[in-house]
């Protein structure tokens, strides 16, 4: 009897050494490309290791600074932002995705931290940088970057997110993707001078209630923030993940906002000027607000809701038959800490509590699992967050009875992800 | 050689002392928002340091709007030059470029077209944005005059000002962008009320799946190197 086709890409995909998971949907294709391969080399089992040493076991390495700045490992390359290039004009009022498919912690990785630029992204030098504070302040001051390192610092993990994560999905699932759908977001400890130390040296005067953050950049990137959270926990950065800032992360200066959504957080910070009213810059009337059904804008939208998503499987990460997996995925919400999340494989009838990992911190991303037995037929998978405060992650169709197709930000809906009994992953939306 | 309630006293002073030096550097600290800093790191901005990167013109009021002014007229031109590239000829866009022109009723519609016209709530806003990111290869270039004559041409071009208006400090303040009113500056946030429930929670006949990203052509890969899809 022949082999089922999906039992031979299996064995095949095992034999080829080819993770099912690079594949998405082109099994066939792959599984004929791997019975080519074994057919054509037979001598590939007699080789293997084990019961052989590898190449690597049998020759000398290469030396301490070969790479003085290390990279991943050359079969790693494909592990990289990438973009959407139909979404945008051009490259440099853009963003990148974070591959979240092969990320494991709650830590994004320097290098793939999410990238969205207003104006490209501008190589500022250093020692010419300065930080302006000025406005409704007793003390205007202009800060080198020798000056700001030297006020005491603070280390904190948080997310940032762009809040048009999840904003091509609004009207109908259409990009099969985790990193495409969810990718604007990552997550870094960052270390600075909180931002009330700042302000408390210039002054504070007592009219002041607003405070505009400007970058740098060529889009002068400027947007208003309310002063109470600038006092509260506001940073002002120059290194991510314990290192300077990665140029795409605003170097050698960045705010950081937490929970509040990402283009707040100005890169290449320039500015921060006191007043006692908003700005109403182009970037908080012409850009992030949310229209709604009847016509009417929200503004000021800043908080990040509560959102979660299923990294594993998904569509870039598919099954490979039934059997044990661990069900893995983030969550993470702008109102301080995750305390549940509760995962479906039945598209929303059953749930169950996953487990999630330490550390839970407040606005970072947070871990959670949960033990699944795949009987290899078809399901829906879902993970729903509650946080601290007990807001609970809706559906699609909840936040479209609200808000309708158009508003662009802010979708922080739960994902389905459908299982086909092959292993495959689709991105669906359900009614 | 002192007795021990000499010493007593002494060391009563000395402790109301302390107290009332603390009070005093205390109330030093708090009213520290009107003192010069407690760490002097840097530099006092200088009028001249200010005036230079101070650029930031308010969008509701214009505070900050500078001296001089632009025409109808006078934006034709520059626009030709320095925008229409982009935004084509007559702010309609190019490409994914975007539209500054028209979309005025579609706001409640299927497909929203908000441009500079439909959408935007204040014009010194407008000149603000002009002034600080634009032209995007080479963003702030541009004098005063030009950016208040460009102004003038984006809005009239959305039949916003006539023909013979002059943008300047006075005069953009006052200009009633048609959506100005539509937008609510708080965050009506949460607005969806879902609920935790864990067992049966919906009827197993009414999941169904209403959309699927499978078969879209619209998927960049993500293994390999980039992709330079662009959509049908």
């Amino acid at each position: 009897m022949r082999p089922s086709r999906w039992r031979s890409i299996s064995l095949s995909s095992n034999l080829a050494g080819t993770p099912l998971g690079r594949r998405s949907v082109l099994g066939l294709g792959a599984a004929l490309t791997g019975s080519f391969a074994i057919g054509a080399k037979p001598a590939i089992a007699a080789t293997a290791s084990p019961p052989a040493d590898a190449p690597w076991s049998q020759s000398l390495g290469a030396g301490v600074v070969d790479r003085p700045y290390g990279r991943p490992a050359d079969t790693e390359a494909g592990v990289i932002r990438r973009n959407v290039p139909w979404l945008t004009a051009g490259a440099e009022s853009s963003v990148s995705f974070s591959p979240l498919q092969d990320l494991h912690g709650i830590i994004t990785p320097n290098g793939l931290f999410f990238e969205r630029h207003h104006a490209g992204r501008p190589d500022v030098d250093p020692d010419q940088h300065r930080l302006m504070i000025h406005g409704l302040v007793e003390r205007p001051l202009v800060l080198t970057m020798k000056d700001i390192v030297r006020f005491p610092s603070t280390s904190r993990i948080h997310f940032i997110e762009c809040p048009a994560n999840g904003g091509m999905e609004w009207r109908a699932a259409q990009v099969n993707s985790l990193q495409f759908n969810h990718g604007m977001i990552s997550c870094a400890e960052w270390t600075g001078v909180r931002l009330s130390t700042l302000l408390d040296e210039v002054g504070i005067r007592k009219e002041a209630k607003w405070v505009m953050v400007e970058g740098a950049d060529g889009a002068h990137m400027n947007r208003s923030l309310p002063l109470d959270k600038c006092l509260d926990d506001c940073l002002v950065v120059y290194a991510q993940n314990g290192e300077a800032l990665r140029p795409e992360q605003g170097y050698p200066l960045r705010l950081v906002v937490p929970g509040w959504e990402g283009n707040v957080n100005v890169k290449w910070l320039r500015r921060i000027k006191l007043g006692d009213r908003p700005w109403f810059s182009r970037e908080e009337t012409s850009k992030y607000t949310d229209l709604m059904p009847d016509g009417t804008s929200r503004g000021f939208t800043w908080l990040i809701d509560a959102k979660s998503v299923i990294t594993f499987p998904c569509p870039e990460k598919p099954l490979s038959g039934p059997g044990l997996y661990e069900i893995r995925g983030l969550a993470w919400t702008g109102n301080g800490k995750i305390k549940r999340v509760d995962v479906s494989t039945d598209g929303g009838v059953n749930w169950q509590t996953a487990r999630l990992h330490e550390p839970v911190l407040s606005k970072a991303l947070t871990k959670f699992t949960l033990p699944w037995q795949w009987d290899g037929r078809p399901a829906l998978l879902e993970s729903r967050v509650i946080d601290e405060t007990g807001y609970v992650q809706p559906t699609i169709a909840q936040l479209r009875t609200q808000r309708g197709t158009n508003s662009v930000y802010h979708n922080n809906s739960i994902q389905t992800w459908q299982i086909k009994p092959d292993g495959s992953v689709f991105d669906v939306q359900l009614a | 050689m002192c007795s021990s309630r000499e010493r007593s006293i002494r060391f009563g002073f000395g402790l109301v002392f302390t107290l009332a030096l603390g009070l005093i550097l205390a109330a030093g600290t708090f009213a520290g928002a009107a003192e010069p800093g407690r760490y002097l790191y840097g530099s006092k901005a200088t009028p001249e340091q200010i005036a230079g990167w101070d650029i930031d013109v308010r969008g509701d009021d214009g505070v900050g709007l500078p001296a001089g002014s632009g025409t109808v007229e006078r934006g034709t031109e520059v626009y030709a030059e320095q925008c229409s590239a982009c935004h084509g000829t007559f702010g309609e866009g190019q490409g994914r470029f975007p539209k500054l022109v028209g979309g005025q009723g579609t706001l409640r519609g299927e497909r929203p077209e908000p441009t500079v016209g439909s959408y935007w709530p204040f014009a010194p806003t407008l000149w603000d944005y002009i002034n600080r990111a634009m032209p995007m290869p080479a963003p702030h270039t541009l004098s005063a005059d030009d950016v208040y004559a460009l102004t003038a041409y984006v809005l009239n071009l959305n039949d916003i000002v006539p023909n013979e208006f002059v943008a300047d400090r006075t005069s953009l303040p006052k200009v009633k962008m048609p959506n100005r009113e539509s937008f609510i500056w708080t965050d009506p946030r949460p607005d969806t009320m879902a609920k935790p429930c864990m067992n049966a929670c919906i009827d197993p006949a009414e999941t169904r799946i209403v959309s699927t990203a499978e078969g879209k052509q619209l998927t960049p890969r993500t293994t390999g190197p980039l992709d330079s899809m662009q959509s049908k």
